[in-house]
């Protein structure tokens, strides 16, 4: 029973972090200026990381933990340097 | 999902009510990252997915992990913190990058600069 719920439910979750994921790679692609497609990258990482912990809670393992803390870790550090390569023009000065 | 086999039935709805909310959080900013006009407006719309959504789906997963393995688990608290540091700061460096680029081009859609009788005006509601 508990079983069914959490399975299903959190298959819906899945999908709608994974309609989240293409609605934010629409607007990398398409949007009009630099800027733009950096806030759509970050959105998209934000829910990659969600869909992977998700995930981690349906196959019941803790090892997919440690995967979305690398994502946030590394598309927080990506995220910067393109907002400050935004800013001067350069990103180690 | 035979791990979850023997969870109780409140457990299981309770992970299930956070997790489905974080994840509908985090479309409707998704959704609002396509459908809004400008970038200043652009700019809010993630955040939604990225604190409450962020927020939810980790209390489901603490909830979960917590009552599996009967013991507390708390190691989610750690992306919980980071997420919550982190976004005002890439989007606060994003914002000031996109109206320096927008004044140094002197784009029509860039918000208007603060005169000094608003900047006094604020300061003075404070």
């Amino acid at each position: 029973m508990s079983a069914t719920i959490l399975s299903w439910s959190l298959l819906v979750a899945l999908v709608l972090l994974g309609l989240a994921m293409v609605a934010a790679s629409y607007r990398m692609m398409r949007g009009p200026r630099a800027q733009d497609r950096i806030v759509a990258f970050d959105a998209f990482y934000v829910n990659a990381m969600l869909l992977l912990l998700v995930f981690g809670m349906r196959t019941g393992s803790t090892l997919y933990f440690e995967a979305a803390l690398v994502i946030a870790l590394l598309g927080f550090v990506a995220t910067l340097a393109l907002a400050k390569f935004l800013m001067r023009g350069e990103i180690i000065e | 999902m035979s791990h979850a086999a023997d969870l109780p039935v409140w457990v299981a709805l309770l992970v299930s009510c956070l997790v489905l909310l974080g994840a509908s959080l985090a479309l409707v900013g998704a959704i609002g990252l396509v459908s809004l006009k400008t970038f200043y407006d652009r700019l809010h719309a993630p955040s939604l997915g990225a604190t409450l959504g962020a927020g939810g789906i980790l209390l489901g997963s603490i909830l979960l992990f917590s009552v599996l393995q009967s013991r507390l688990v708390v190691h989610e608290v750690l992306i919980a913190v980071f997420v919550t540091v982190t976004t005002p700061v890439t989007l606060m460096l994003l914002g000031r990058a996109a109206l320096y680029r927008d004044r140094s081009e002197n784009a029509a859609a860039s918000p208007p600069p603060i005169t000094s009788n608003e900047e006094t005006r604020s300061g003075d509601s404070i």
